[in-house]
């Protein structure tokens, strides 16, 4: 049984370290929480991920008090009255709708720089995996809130993507893998119609957000006991560090405490990056605010041109190049792909890409094939650009298919 | 230093990407439409044409630029302009599809040559003369019986281009230009203008009907309804818009929409009617824009400085 | 040195708070009411159909309005509004206690709320129960033998001046 000091003040410090252990709750979470020093602005992706993650949750409240999931009101509660009725709607809309672009761009330069310091293995797998699971409920909360201004892009969108789900073509899979009944069942609907809308924007605005809470919460709890990586792969002894730079020894230890010190270098990223975040909130949205979902959708008529978000636009582009059954077999591969990173790679060494031979080029190639693959995506698929698109597609398959051989040979060396 | 490389190839890569998704896709799926700057003297047209059309459509042209070098008499255009006031008199009836428009801004509107290629030839001068056999059909057609001589014709412009009555609002330009066929709900407009405010739903749903009714008019004589304008301006990029208005044909080839003849000036206040409901916040955003920007200029400053005192004993 | 540092911290954290101060106005902004709801907030009434002693409901901003012609033979109130020779009683028609609306009482030529028993007179004065106040009389201005509602007319001014309303 605890002592409690009678005579504490209620709520003071004495009072509230003997009812919640404050000091040691503080020490654990930030104080006393060591990260390496020897990292670089990359390791404050993870952070700007949460702020970003913030602002889409406190912009996202403002839309929601004048957004109507409703398929006949939907585009003129967004477009009207949110856009030119609601004081600084407009402000929120833009920045709801640049963060969620913008917050790819930055877990794509995360994950890549986990990839690129093997992050992701030596127990670190299961950082990599729930930060490969944010990545797949990010997609869905992206993509259910493309669906929320009921524009031409939104329909179309939510009509290819279910289509997805169909299953494969009843011929090829005989019935194993193909699901009759089931995109109705998605959509509530024949076509994605008033039981569709008002599913997404459930999903939305409680059941993702809450989900990514929830991960987000796990993705940290994975990160205290494996700690994160540094520049050089090396493995610290914590506890001994710690103990340095607690007795002074600052210069001489490998770590520093996540508060102040990290947290400091944390917050002077995050202030450039809302530079140009809001640079692009005022100046520069077109990118995120897709001109054709500003037409009303339309269910007798799809858009000249159709294509997904640019961050999805790189696993649009795998499915594209094939026929039905290869391309889902291919979108289905390139979604989990990522999962498997910590498994296929069989090499122990845990260093940067350009430190680990063949592994170099592996990663190089992946970043180039990954920019090719999103380019193509959006072009349209005619010509030279199919062809391009569906060597870029084999690339990345091969890539995956590689990786075990070649991590193999690392470890012999 | 090793964090500015870094940076680099972070940015790099960005920013390629960036291009190849924005700019560099974006050229390859439009066509590239170069306009005429509101110049309308028969060049696209000429350029475009099919080869039994391309005879008559040099012809035509050459015709209105001969016209255009008469001097017009303002006076005598005025006489003749009674003729039609048969139909442009602001009294809101539907003729053969559509309201005629009220001529009273077509000063600062209406480009002169256009005004000459429209009285010559309706059909031809707004470039839908692929949807009749013969220019008599065109709702205007009858001007071609009416007005015939260059002279004539060039008097009715120089007096149709002193109508000015007052300024030329965006609203007022919108609503003459392109607000008898779209409808702007935005704006509070339909096909038959702003809507009154009215004390009982019967009323509201007659003059529905009224609405209804007219925008079928207009379905008919265009093949479908014109769309709403009302966020076109955000639906359609500058230049887009600045091409097609000029000369729908060259963006949607086979379009029923008439070539609508804006001088630069027109088309200026019709763009700023168009943002004013479908673009509201542009003022906004460049008032606070450089405001909100600055802020976080100085608290990165701030937190530099708050970074280095952290961390000058660790090295 | 732990000055310095308290000193850079607590400037970052006072600049960043001054920016949380913008973003709150802002969202206060959000959560005002639009103006397409403000310039709704104008109706007109037509007294001339009101029959003594015949209570008529209207709306005004999504409150019921309550228009009471006075009898002939009753009592002068300058809570009154004359209007082309009648006298009428315009309020607005929620308890000034919580806000139900009373039923009148033909009869009884009384008002009664029947959520805490509140009772007023024919001119909404308050007689009895929990209501603190009289009914309040909503602002308007005269038009022929019209009200417009939401604009303020001098004898809307008057009233306001004695006390005899409450601001709505
Ligand atoms: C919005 C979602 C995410 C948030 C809020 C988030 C947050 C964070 C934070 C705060 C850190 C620690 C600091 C850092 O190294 O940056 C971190 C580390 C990490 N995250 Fe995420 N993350 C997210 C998504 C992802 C994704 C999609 C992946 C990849 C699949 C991922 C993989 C990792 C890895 C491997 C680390 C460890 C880095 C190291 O040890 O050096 N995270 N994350
Ligand atoms: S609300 Fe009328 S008495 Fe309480």
């Amino acid at each position: 049984m605890a002592h409690f000091d009678e005579k504490a003040k209620p709520f003071s410090h004495k009072w509230l370290n003997e009812r919640m252990a404050v000091d040691t709750v503080k020490k654990v979470l930030s104080t006393e929480y060591w990260i390496p020093k020897d990292i670089n602005f990359l390791w404050a992706m993870g952070m700007i991920l949460a702020a970003t993650f913030g602002i889409l949750i406190i912009s996202g409240i403002f839309l929601l008090m004048y957004y109507q999931p409703d398929v006949k009101t939907a585009f003129d509660s967004v477009n009207y009255t949110i856009m030119s009725e609601v004081g600084y709607g407009w402000l929120w809309r833009h920045i709801h709708g640049v963060a969620a672009s913008v917050v790819f761009l930055v877990i794509y330069i995360h994950m890549f720089t986990g990839i690129y310091y093997g992050s992701y293995k030596r127990g670190r797998e299961m950082i990599w995996l729930s930060g490969m699971l944010l990545f797949v409920l990010f997609s869905a909360e992206a993509f259910s809130g493309y669906m929320l201004p009921w524009g031409q892009m939104s329909y179309w969108a939510g009509m290819v993507i279910t289509n997805l789900f169909e299953g494969f073509s009843p011929t090829i899979a005989g019935g194993v893998a193909n699901f009759p009944g089931f995109v109705e069942w998605l959509r509530g609907d024949y076509v994605p119609g008033q039981a569709f809308l008002t599913r997404f924007f459930m999903l939305h605005v409680f059941l993702l957000p809450l989900a990514i809470i929830a991960v987000i919460v796990l993705h940290f709890a994975t990160l205290r006991l494996p700690h994160v990586n540094n520049q050089k792969g090396k493995e610290i002894d914590f506890e001994e560090a710690a103990k340095q730079y607690k007795h002074g020894n600052k210069k001489e230890s490998k770590v520093i405490p996540f508060n102040p010190v990290f947290l400091s270098k944390d917050v002077f990223v995050m202030g450039v990056y809302f530079i140009l975040f809001f640079y692009l909130v005022f100046f520069h949205f077109e990118f995120a605010m897709d001109p054709v979902n500003f037409d009303p959708a339309d269910g007798l008529k799809t858009p000249a041109h159709i294509y997904p978000e640019w961050y999805f636009l790189w696993s649009y582009e795998i499915l594209r190049p094939f026929n039905k059954d290869l391309g889902l077999i291919a979108f289905g591969f390139a979604q989990v792909a990522f999962f498997l990173l910590p498994f296929l790679d069989k090499s122990p060494v845990v260093a940067p890409a350009n430190k680990r031979g063949l592994f170099k080029v592996w990663f190089w190639v992946m970043i180039v094939d990954m920019i090719v693959l999103t380019v193509m995506g959006k072009l349209p698929p005619e010509g030279i650009w199919t062809i391009i698109g569906l060597v870029a597609a084999l690339v990345f398959i091969t890539l995956f298919a590689v990786l075990p051989f070649i991590t193999k040979k690392e470890k012999k060396a | 230093m090793k964090e500015f490389k870094i940076l680099a190839v972070v940015v790099i890569l960005s920013l390629i990407t960036y291009w190849g998704v924005e700019p560099f896709a974006h050229s390859q799926m439009h066509k590239h439409v170069v306009g005429n700057e509101f110049n309308y003297d028969g060049k696209a047209d000429i350029a475009d044409a099919t080869k039994e059309k391309l005879a008559s459509k040099k012809a035509f042209w050459g015709e209105v630029n001969q016209i255009a070098k008469l001097p017009g008499n303002a006076a005598a255009g005025e006489a003749l302009f009674a003729t039609c006031m048969g139909c442009h008199n602001g009294a809101g009836i539907n003729m053969g599809g559509v309201v005629p428009p009220n001529l009273d801004h077509a000063g600062n509107l209406y480009d002169k040559k256009y005004l000459i290629a429209l009285i010559k030839d309706p059909a031809m001068a707004s470039n839908v003369d692929h949807k009749y056999a013969s220019t008599m059909m065109h709702p205007m057609g009858a001007v071609q019986a009416m007005v015939t001589a260059p002279q004539q014709i060039a008097d009715v412009v120089a007096y149709v281009k002193t109508k000015k009555v007052g300024k030329l609002t965006p609203k007022v330009a919108y609503e003459e230009a392109c607000g008898r066929c779209h409808s702007n709900r935005y704006g509070g407009l339909t096909q038959l203008g702003e809507t009154p405010k009215f004390k009982t739903e019967k009323e509201a749903l007659a003059h529905q009907m009224k609405v209804l009714d007219e925008q079928d008019l207009v379905k008919k004589y265009m093949g479908k309804l014109p769309p709403d304008l009302s966020i076109m301006i955000r639906a359609r990029s500058e230049q887009y818009m600045e091409t097609f208005i000029e000369n729908p044909q060259t963006q949607l080839p086979g379009t029923s929409m008439p070539r609508v003849g804006l001088s630069k000036e027109g088309y200026e206040a019709v763009k700023a009617y168009l943002e004013e409901t479908g673009d509201p916040s542009k003022d906004a955003r460049h008032a606070i824009g450089p405001w909100v920007i600055l802020f976080f200029v100085i608290f990165t400053v701030l937190a530099y400085f708050w970074k280095k005192h952290h961390w000058k004993d660790l090295h | 040195m732990s000055n310095r540092r308290d000193f850079m911290g607590m400037a970052l954290g006072s600049f960043a708070a001054l920016g949380a101060l913008g973003a709150l106005y802002a969202a206060k902004r959000t959560w005002d009411p639009l103006p397409s709801v403000k310039s709704a907030g104008f109706t007109t009434i037509d007294l001339s159909p009101a029959k003594e002693n015949e209570l008529v409901t209207e709306k005004w901003r999504g409150k019921p309005i309550f228009i009471l012609k006075q009898p002939a033979d009753a009592p002068k109130s300058d809570r009154e509004i004359h209007v082309a020779g009648g006298r009428y009683l315009v309020v607005v028609g929620l308890c000034t206690h919580l806000g139900c609306i009373p039923a009148y009482l033909a009869d009884k030529k009384q008002f009664k709320c029947a959520c805490h028993g509140g009772e007023f007179n024919s001119v909404g004065v308050n007689t009895f129960g929990p209501p603190p106040r009289p009914l309040d009389i909503p602002p308007f201005k005269i038009s022929g033998t019209s009200l417009i509602l939401g604009e303020t007319g001098p004898e809307y001014e008057k009233m306001l001046a004695a006390g005899l309303t409450l601001k709505v």
